[in-house]
């Protein structure tokens, strides 16, 4: 019997390591995390299909992703403090390390090279091989209590091998320069606003930003000169008015930009924020369904795509950048937690959660096109964005 | 003497509320508020509740907490903080019932 059992456990390693690999491009290639089920999708976007089921990244709640600049690997990062490098060409695990009790996100740095891995607990940045997945660095963030150091959010690349992070629970903006892995300079940034929960940075690269849940505004830093500090923007952003309970924090991913604007989720109330870059000033307030998580610009910026908070999650609106008005409303379905565009915008692909799959919508005539089963969809990642600053 | 037959009253009422209240909640609604549990204090707590932007919720945690007292911040939300109050979308006896859930441990 035990032969039997182990002869079979070869066979399942073998299967898994010599695997028919795909030969072919990977830039109309994605994942999917299903994260009830802790496995991804590898898909096709040309040819709307799945192609690879992978399973036993752990717990994927709340996973994200980024990928290798050869379009070839992705990082998985997840709840449980995995981080796991998947071959998309394959359709499998590569390595993975548990690398702390609880991580949110992570980066990969500009040249490649580094994954940086931001954690909730014990409270930190770090960074690994994006080789091998060794340990580079930690780094501990200020500490909040004796064993526990505040959470890390809205970590990002930055161009000079730098990534930048906020932290949480003491209201930080900190940059990491990376240039000299063994001699890693950080540059804090104190009393940025009270509980910064999610960051994000402009396309080029110049601007990060952070979303306060603790007080109006956002925190603005200019990474071409770092010297003149963090300043607020949109502070008197409703001053005065009592905010809605949030069911769900609002993302910041990526830049919803359309020429000089750009479109914001804010915290707590049904409107998308509209701010002239530059200035930095508010210029109107979209009122929309209920309270956004992601706003999207699709990538030629002439719409904006919005999805909401519980309970009202079961609905996605699209906005038009030059009216400043929403143009569509689209019942999708309960559990419409994530939106990913093509990476030239004809299509946009959502996750729905609750129906157990991912609709595809034609971005001009708002008509879903295709759908895909999926286990609890959330996150999809395309791979366009491993050229993308910030994504 | 007094308060311990007060205390002891107190905890004569909190059972019977938490048995009587089991008992009301349908299995078609037990299984929706684990699967907002999941869910959707997930999105927050980590889907296996073991922690996220808010703290873990698993029952070595939350040892300190009487049901009563984790059943009101569920309701009630704590202001300044993002736990939002549930009380639109959860009734006494439901919260009740999920802090008992959560005290006892749900299978992840
Ligand atoms: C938008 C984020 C968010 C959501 C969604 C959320 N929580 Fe919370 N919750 C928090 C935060 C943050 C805290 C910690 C508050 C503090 O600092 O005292 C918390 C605290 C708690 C506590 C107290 C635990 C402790 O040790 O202090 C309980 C119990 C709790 N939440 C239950 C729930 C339940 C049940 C749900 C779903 C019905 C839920 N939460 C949904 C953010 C959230």
């Amino acid at each position: 019997m035990k032969y039997i059992l182990s002869l079979f456990t070869l066979l399942v390693v073998c299967e898994a390591a010599f695997g028919e690999c795909l030969t072919r491009g990977t830039g109309d290639m994605g994942i999917i995390v299903e994260r009830a089920t802790g496995s991804l999708q590898v898909v096709d976007t040309s040819a709307h299909k799945s192609l690879f089921q992978i399973t036993g990244l752990g717990d994927l709640s709340h996973a994200s992703a980024v990928y290798s600049r050869d379009e070839r690997y992705a990082y998985i990062f997840g709840r449980d403090g995995g981080l796991t490098k998947v071959d998309i060409l394959c359709g499998r695990i590569v390595k993975r390390v548990i690398q702390g009790g609880n991580s949110i996100g992570g980066a990969i740095s500009q040249d490649g090279r580094l994954i940086a891995v931001s954690n909730y607990e014990p409270g930190g940045v770090k960074i690994f091989s994006a080789d091998d997945l060794s340990l580079v660095a930690d780094i501990p963030s200020t500490r909040i209590s004796d064993d526990k150091g505040s959470k890390t959010v809205g970590l990002v690349d930055a161009p000079g091998q730098r990534f930048v992070v906020s932290l949480y629970d003491t209201g930080e903006i900190w940059i990491i320069d990376m240039t000299n892995p063994k001699r890693l300079e950080i540059q804090r940034f104190k009393h940025i606003g009270r509980l910064p929960y999610d960051g994000l940075i402009t396309p080029d690269g110049r601007f990060y930003i952070a979303g306060l849940f603790g007080e109006d505004g956002l925190a603005l830093l200019d990474l071409w000169h770092p010297d003149r500090g963090v300043v607020r923007i949109l502070d008197h952003y409703g001053r005065g008015e009592q905010k809605l309970p949030v069911y769900k924090m609002p993302h910041l991913e990526g830049w919803a930009m359309a020429g000089d604007l750009a479109f914001l989720p804010a915290v707590g109330r049904h409107e998308v924020l509209v701010v002239r870059r530059g200035d930095w000033k508010e210029v109107g307030r979209i009122p929309v369904h209920s309270q956004p998580v992601f706003v999207m610009a699709r990538p030629d910026g002439h719409q904006i795509w919005v999805n909401f908070a519980f309970p009202d999650n079961d609905t996605v609106q699209v906005i038009n950048t030059e009216t400043l008005r929403v143009v569509k409303t689209l019942n999708t379905g309960k559990g419409t937690l994530h939106m990913e565009f093509t990476p030239r915008g004809e299509e946009v692909w959502l996750s729905v959660r609750d129906k157990d799959e991912i609709q595809v919508y034609n971005t001009r005539t708002l008509r879903q096109t295709h759908r895909l089963p999926a286990e609890k969809p959330s996150g999809i990642f395309f791979t366009a964005r491993a050229h993308q600053t910030g994504l | 003497m007094r308060t311990i037959v007060s205390s002891l009253l107190l905890i004569v009422l909190m059972i019977t509320a938490v048995t009587v209240t089991a008992a009301e909640i349908t299995p078609e609604r037990q299984a929706e508020l684990i699967y907002l549990l999941r869910q959707d204090c997930g999105s927050c707590h980590g889907m296996r509740l073991s922690g996220g932007l808010g703290p873990a919720l698993l029952p070595e945690r939350l040892r300190l907490w009487e049901v009563n007292q984790l059943a009101a911040t569920i309701l009630q939300g704590r202001p300044g903080t993002p736990m939002p109050p549930w009380r639109p979308f959860l009734t006494q006896q439901e919260a009740v019932w999920l802090a008992t859930q959560l005290k006892q441990g749900i299978q992840p």
